[in-house]
């Protein structure tokens, strides 16, 4: 039987797949943690109970077919039962599993203390980003995917690691305990990164937990593993895992360019258009599409709307800066910088003819931000 | 027994209606049996084009054919379409053919509740798939509709999406009605539970689980069009609702779901294995209670679809352990299937194939649900493609091989011609050979970590979702075999088929004259 060889050589080349052919990825990765590495072991011990139980029970099969063929003139018994056999083959199956229960429950247990952590980093997840708060540091910032839309769409060559490679990686040190805390802006995410052997869901109004101590320096990368709307594939992780003193510097110069973004800049009309591009690039063309044309029945349309037909920009800087509950519209006050929503605003109201070089200030935008907040 | 054939010939002025009328008006159990599986084959086709365009899609990294919030119609319509339209009516149709056949019965016990249960479907079908032409689009939110995606987030379509699945909710329900009533009430004289046939007992089961969690179901729908349109918060945790709620609402109707799809394939099996071994089933009584414990541990096991929501550590004990306990009964099923062929007297036909495949696939379906029971691995498992090869191995190999390998056994029953022992082998290896070439691959991607439901993926996947989308395509066009020889059947070619079709064929629906009369067993057969 075909389909038997097939399942066989398969089983084989699983087999294979074990330390040696690890770096061919078609098994899981041992991971970098020791939580990883258990896990690892975990599932290459149920595989091999698995393949041995198949082919003692394959086996049997197989030797019947061979054998107990009516055209070799085989002919049939007429047992149909036996208690002792059916005990017996109840039993073990049953003692094998408690064999598998052990481990799985202590690397579990494992799994969830996430007592005594050195490091605490909020994960939010947001359509389709990843937002990264060190709640002791004060680092805060988002993680978009950095692979191009015209690579996406065949225009450019692929690269090495694309839709696995993002503007902002989220950085740690190794040999300390990182604890995480997930949670969602919108609909439900899930972090994952397989070689820390994390995978958590991120839920709106909840937070889970996981934690993590890396033992090697590297450049470690995942992807949101729950559906979480139309570019639920192109919201990947990475996380470098470095040396102690290289993280410092790195929560220095994070800290510093934070405090630059916070202050209000006089900005040309080019410098706001060439920036907005950007910022409308990641976070609006998704929904809104370059074209600012939208999605009908699921994304209104920028282009032509009264917030950027209209000359005076309130409405629009209202809804960048609070969103619209109840919809995929989400809050970006907290997620950009005053000149990054000026720009953005800027770039809406001109890309698509609306208006003709219209500027919309940092500082006109740090007016309504501030009145806003009075008014709420 | 033999007499109720006999006493058919006087009956002939209880033909069936002409025209359409024939179709619409039916209470026949034949003939609804026949439009439930006209139906599931229509669905098989239409979610199988929706699968091509997936794997079209994913042929190559890129995105080449459709945009990404297409693609998640497709795979959120796919799911729905095979597990609603295909699978669920394929059962339910065999079910209303056979089920009085085998336990001598003239008809269902609700013949008129049979009807409309068949006929709510096309319209149910019809709502769901019109939803691709709707502006914004078709459901894009998975066939497991997580809130909030399908609430805030969702097209407006969702709406008729609740609408059709309350329609599929009801007519499961009356047609699981019917078949417990039909079952419990109509058995001929001397046909005791214990003698029942297995494709009735899994049945029985079966019709049990559909009663205690389509409402389940119904529920969860209705609370996300509350939640959608009448400002409740069931699923919001804004308004102080709980979306992980959803979650556990939905797969406590869920996991019963997967062996709704699974019971009545392992009664199939039952049947067909014993008939071309030439041997007795071995261990009909524990394969009754297997079937009867798989049921009852279904039902709390439904969160180990959610190890990653961040359950409490008892919580995931607890569901791993419940979990891998259905290793045990499922095992005893398998090793008792193993047991009837052992010094059995075996030939080949198409059904004892496709059965064959069944046994084997399903069983390596088993083993990766066994190491996705491990919660501790599920981490790096979950939502990856290797939970995709896992439920496509028990669903497509398995149960749906099992409505390939029922098909052939019974279509001579039905058709009275023979069908094509050659066109069935051809379409037996090539599904075969499809059906591995597109499933095993996916073991490998998702391991390697591969994410489900992405219209595009890095490229160190690119070689397995190639050789995926080859095996789909291979396994998608022979089912055109599938067609042709049904066709021919329905049209006269063909052996004619006897009373028994296979040599050592058991049980009171092998009595009866093929093709199966309009009416059957007027009078009660008699079981000794």
């Amino acid at each position: 039987m075909p389909a038997m060889w097939r399942v066989l050589t398969g089983c084989l080349l699983l087999l294979m797949a074990g330390p040696g052919f690890a770096e061919l990825q078609w098994n899981m990765p041992e991971g970098v943690t020791e939580v990883s590495r258990d896990v690892h072991q975990l599932h290459m011990v149920i595989f091999y109970i698995c393949v041995a139980i198949g082919v003692v029970v394959f086996s049997v099969m197989i030797w019947s077919i061979v054998h107990h063929r009516k055209s070799k003139g085989a002919k049939a018994a007429h047992f149909h039962e036996n208690t002792t056999v059916e005990i017996i083959w109840t039993a073990i199956p049953f003692l094998i599993l408690i064999g598998m229960a052990i481990p799985a429950t202590s690397t579990l247990k494992a799994m969830y203390d996430t007592s005594e952590s050195d490091i605490d980093i909020q994960v939010t997840g947001y359509q389709w980003k990843w937002r990264y708060q060190y709640l002791d540091e004060g680092v805060d910032f988002f993680s978009n995917l950095s692979t191009s839309w015209d690579s996406i769409e065949n225009k450019t060559e692929k690269g090495e690691h694309y839709l696995l490679e993002v503007d902002n990686p989220v950085v740690v040190p190794i040999k300390k305990k990182i604890r995480f805390l997930f949670t969602a802006n919108d609909v439900i995410h899930s972090w994952w990164v397989p070689d820390l052997a994390i995978k958590k869901d991120a839920i709106p109004g909840f937070i889970n937990e996981a934690w993590t101590v890396i033992d090697t320096p590297g450049i470690y990368r995942g992807q949101c593993t729950e559906l979480c709307g139309k570019n639920h594939g192109y919201m990947p992780v990475v996380l470098y895992a470095v040396a102690q003193d290289t993280y410092d510097k790195w929560v220095a110069s994070q800290l510093k360019a934070q405090e630059e973004a916070k202050s209000i800049k006089e900005m040309s009309y080019e410098e706001l258009y060439a920036l907005g591009e950007q910022v409308y690039t990641n976070n609006c063309a998704s929904c809104h599409m370059p074209t600012g044309t939208g999605m009908p029945g699921v994304f209104p349309a920028l282009h032509g709307s009264d917030y950027i037909t209209n000359k005076d920009p309130t409405d629009q800087i209202n809804i960048i800066l609070k969103g619209k509950p109840g919809t995929a519209m989400a809050a970006f006050g907290d997620q950009l910088s005053l000149s990054e929503i000026a720009a953005v605003a800027t770039y809406e109201r001109n890309a698509w003819g609306d208006q003709k070089e219209q500027s919309v200030t940092p500082a006109q935008v740090h007016t309504i931000k501030t009145q806003a907040a009075l008014s709420n | 027994m033999s007499t109720a054939a006999d006493s058919l010939t006087d009956h002939h002025h209880h033909g069936p209606a002409k025209g359409i009328r024939r179709w619409l008006f039916t209470t026949n159990h034949k003939d609804i049996g026949t439009m439930y599986l006209v139906l599931s084959l229509s669905s098989l086709l239409i979610g199988g084009l929706m699968a091509f365009v997936i794997r079209m899609e994913l042929f190559e990294p890129g995105l080449q054919f459709v945009d990404p919030n297409f693609f998640n119609q497709m795979t959120t319509m796919h799911g729905l379409i095979m597990v609603f339209g295909a699978v669920m009516p394929a059962f339910v149709g065999l079910a209303n053919w056979m089920v009085p056949l085998m336990v001598g019965a003239p008809d269902m016990a609700l013949p008129r509740i049979n009807n409309w249960s068949f006929w709510l479907l096309p319209f149910a079908f019809t709502m769901l798939i019109s939803t691709l032409f709707m502006e914004g689009g078709a459901p894009n939110f998975g066939w497991t509709f997580y809130a909030p995606l399908s609430t805030d987030y969702a097209p407006p379509s969702t709406t008729f999406f609740i609408f059709s699945v309350h329609l599929m909710g009801v007519s499961s329900i009356m047609g699981a009605v019917n078949v417990i009533a039909t079952i419990v009430n109509m058995r001929a004289p001397g046909m005791t539970y214990m003698k029942m046939p297995l494709f009735v007992w899994t049945w029985l089961i079966t019709a049990f689980l559909l009663i205690l969690v389509m409402p389940v179901l119904a529920g969860a729908v209705t609370m996300l069009l509350m939640d959608r349109h009448f400002g409740t918060s069931f699923f919001n945790a804004a308004g102080g609702g709980d979306p992980v709620m959803f979650q556990h609402i939905f797969w406590f109707f869920g996991h019963p779901e997967v062996y709704i799809m699974i019971l009545p394939a392992f009664g199939i099996v039952s049947h067909i294995v014993p008939t071309f071994a030439r041997k007795p089933l071995f261990g009909y009584t524990s394969m009754v209670y297997a079937t009867a414990s798989i049921a009852i541990l279904s039902f709390v096991v439904w969160a180990h679809h959610m190890f990653t929501v961040g359950l409490p550590l008892v919580g995931e004990l607890f569901f791993m352990f419940a979990t891998m306990l259905i290793a045990v009964p499922t095992g005893v099923k398998v090793f008792n299937w193993v047991a009837t062929m052992f010094r059995g007297s075996m030939t080949f036909e198409t059904p004892m194939l496709f059965a064959l495949a069944f046994i084997i696939l399903f069983t390596i379906g088993g083993f990766s649900g066994l190491m996705l029971a491990i919660a501790p691995a599920d981490f790096q498992y979950h939502d990856t493609y290797f939970v995709v090869a896992h439920f496509h191995y028990v669903l497509v190999p398995g149960a749906v091989f099992s409505i390939f390998a029922a098909v052939y056994f019974w279509l001579p029953k039905w058709s009275g011609r023979m069908y094509s022992e050659t066109l069935g082998k051809w379409h037996f290896w090539l599904s075969v050979i499809g059906v591995n070439l597109t499933f095993f691959p996916m073991h490998f991607s998702g391991l390697a970590g591969m994410p489900r439901r992405i219209p595009d993926y890095a490229l160190q996947f690119a070689d397995f979702n190639m050789i995926s989308s080859v095996g789909a395509f291979v396994f998608g066009f022979s089912q055109l075999l599938l067609i042709w020889v049904v066709v021919r059947c329905v049209r006269g070619k063909g052996e004619p088929a006897t009373e028994q079709v296979w040599e050592q064929a058991e049980g009171l629906e092998w009595t009866i004259p093929s093709p199966a009369p309009y009416h059957t067993f007027e009078e009660a057969p008699k079981v000794s």
